[in-house]
């Protein structure tokens, strides 16, 4: 259970040029452990994510996912696997303005063939081990704005991934909230077993890392060996 | 549905607008459709309920088409007909609008000439020279029962019945004899060769060749309801009143799927989000038209409910309204089936939606 990124090359049309976003990334992510991903804007970083979540298709190389190659894979293959393996932490909490933080885990049971009223004890269970038990309720505009990134990190588990992919998860936070919701990732890499791959610009968060990979120019400069995976 | 019927509870105010949009336009539709089936049945009833499935017309002239008014055929026709195989009831009938007094009171009226004792009239045994069988809206329009007498091209009648409730050309139907319809139609005396009536109403089998018989007889023979584009009125009226459904009709697909359109363009980025979390096109598709489907059977139903409450509310008055399945719940099928293409139509936009986009700032 991992995640392995192999020789990713994404090339994208620029203009009358093409602009190289990843060249050659090898990247892999053990299960239980969390990967920060850093570097400058403009460097990559997403790029790598979206190939990691199967949104795009690198040109070169593979994706694999519990040891499942996924390029070549159709459209639907993916949008399954992603329904099922991927958790994904988006850097504004995109949830839904009609659907109280309950139904925004719900939803993701859903969208899986699920029903409602089968997945509540789940959604239940994530929205207490992130500390929101209480607000189960209310719609987004009634949360702050931790509150609504910690609703967006509960439903990123809501279908038990394999790979958690977390998107500049405190961009839009002060130092404070932001730290604990890197500590809340940490601790559920730890507890869920997820391959975790955190992309950030903030360097205070990457002591909480197992691994730090550092993005440039579309390259995977070098991995900072804090290898303290448990 | 579960995104959907959240969405329509959270975004009521939206909704709720679009709702009595829908509303206004299926009661206009009801009512527009009441009313066509209300002055289509005041014009043709009298037509379509004749005991006939064809009707003979005497040939008309070059570049004429055929008309119940102006129009006479001759004994010798008539009597074509009857001899022909396969026609098992040729009845002479003679139509001619005018007016009627009865006391102070004065009302415009369809005389139709039959034989008597013919099957074409409500009360055939009693439509004898001299008498005349009224329709109910004819006695009360002329405020007459069985038994008095009204005044008719200056003859005196007696009122032998009054049944059925037979209207032409928007006006009441009175049932006479030949002779005495003859009297107050003034083509009947000028056509030559001795005028019979204004049609031939016939009865056929199958087997019947109305080409020969049309070539014999010297007459045009067309089915019933083709024949009710020869009542003046019927056509440009009932036309013009078709085309205003049909334009109701459509303006209903196309604000159903302007209201979508920009409701899912509002929604593209929390449909990003969902396909990034692994929603699939089809089932994001479903639940947006099954959306659409509820706002619009919601809407329909309201609006056909207030049309039949009109419908209810006029029957008995002078409106002529009629509330039948076909005036009530095919429109309203038709609305909710025409808004579901333009909201089928609009929520496309769905499967161009990246969820790419759902990463990044930029939401």
């Amino acid at each position: 259970m991992s995640l392995n990124l192999t020789g990713v090359t994404l090339i994208y049309p620029d203009g009358d040029s093409r602009l190289t976003a990843l060249d050659d990334v090898t990247l892999d992510v053990p299960p239980s452990t969390l990967t920060a991903v850093v570097g400058p804007s403009g460097s990559g970083k997403s790029s790598l994510l979206a190939v990691a979540a199967t949104l795009i298709t690198p040109g070169t190389g593979t994706v694999s996912i519990d040891a499942t190659d996924t390029t070549g894979m159709s459209r639907r293959e993916l949008t399954d696997l992603r329904r099922r393996k991927i958790g994904m932490v988006f850097q504004q909490p995109n949830l839904l303005p009609s659907l109280t933080a309950l139904e925004q885990l719900q939803v993701v049971a859903v969208l899986d063939g699920r029903s409602p009223a089968a997945a509540l004890p789940r959604a239940r269970e994530l929205l207490d081990a992130v500390g929101l038990a209480g607000e189960a309720g209310r719609r987004p505009h009634q949360l702050s704005g931790g509150q609504r990134q910690r609703v967006n990190i509960a439903r990123a588990l809501m279908n038990d991934p394999t790979v958690l992919l977390v998107d500049e998860p405190t961009s839009a936070l002060d130092h404070e909230r932001g730290r604990a919701v890197v500590d809340l990732i940490v601790r559920l890499t730890r507890l869920r077993g997820t391959a975790t791959v955190l992309v950030t610009h903030d360097t205070t968060h990457l002591a909480a890392a197992d691994r730090i990979a550092e993005v440039r120019d579309g390259r995977i400069g070098h991995h900072t060996g804090i290898e303290r995976a448990s | 549905m579960f995104v959907g019927w959240r969405d329509l509870r959270f975004a009521k105010g939206r909704f709720a607008l679009m709702g009595t949009v829908i509303v206004l336009i299926t009661l206009l539709v009801g009512l527009l459709s009441g009313l066509t089936a209300g002055l289509g049945r005041q014009n043709v009833s009298a037509i379509t309920g004749l005991p006939a499935d064809r009707i003979a017309f005497d040939v008309p002239s070059a570049g004429q088409s055929l008309s119940y008014s102006g129009t006479t055929v001759t004994e010798s026709q008539w009597r074509r007909w009857s001899a022909v195989d396969g026609v098992t009831s040729a009845e002479p009938l003679g139509i001619t609008t005018t007016r009627a007094t009865s006391g102070d009171r004065s009302a415009g009226v369809s005389v139709f000439g039959v034989r008597p004792g013919s099957a074409l009239a409500p009360d055939g045994a009693r439509t004898r020279d001299g008498s005349v069988v009224l329709s109910t809206g004819a006695a009360d329009g002329l405020g007459l029962h069985s038994g008095g007498t009204l005044t008719l091209a200056g003859r005196k009648l007696h009122v032998t019945a009054v049944a059925g409730d037979a209207s032409f050309s928007h006006t009441p139907v009175i049932w006479t004899s030949l002779d005495t319809w003859r009297a107050a139609a003034p083509t009947a005396a000028a056509a030559p060769g001795g005028p019979t009536a204004s049609v031939i109403a016939l009865r056929t089998t199958g087997g019947v060749d109305t080409k020969a018989a049309d070539l014999a007889a010297g007459t045009r023979t067309v089915t019933k309801g083709d024949s009710l584009s020869a009542i003046g009125s019927y056509t440009s009226e009932n036309g013009s009143l078709q085309l205003m459904r049909g334009f109701l009709f459509a303006i209903s697909a196309l604000v159903i799927g302007a209201f979508f359109t920009v409701w899912t363009i509002q929604r593209r980025g929390d449909v990003a989000v969902l396909k990034a979390l692994g929603a699939s096109t089809a089932s994001l598709l479903r639940d947006a038209l099954g959306q659409a489907v509820v706002l619009l059977t919601a809407g329909t139903l309201i609006g056909t409910a207030g049309a039949a409450a009109v419908g209810a509310a006029l029957a008995g008055t002078a409106v002529p309204f009629l509330v039948t399945p076909t005036t009530v719940v095919l429109p309203a099928a038709v609305i909710i089936l025409l808004g579901a293409c333009g909201a089928a139509l609009a929520i496309r936009r769905i499967t161009s939606v990246d969820p790419l986009t759902a990463l990044g700032s930029a939401r």
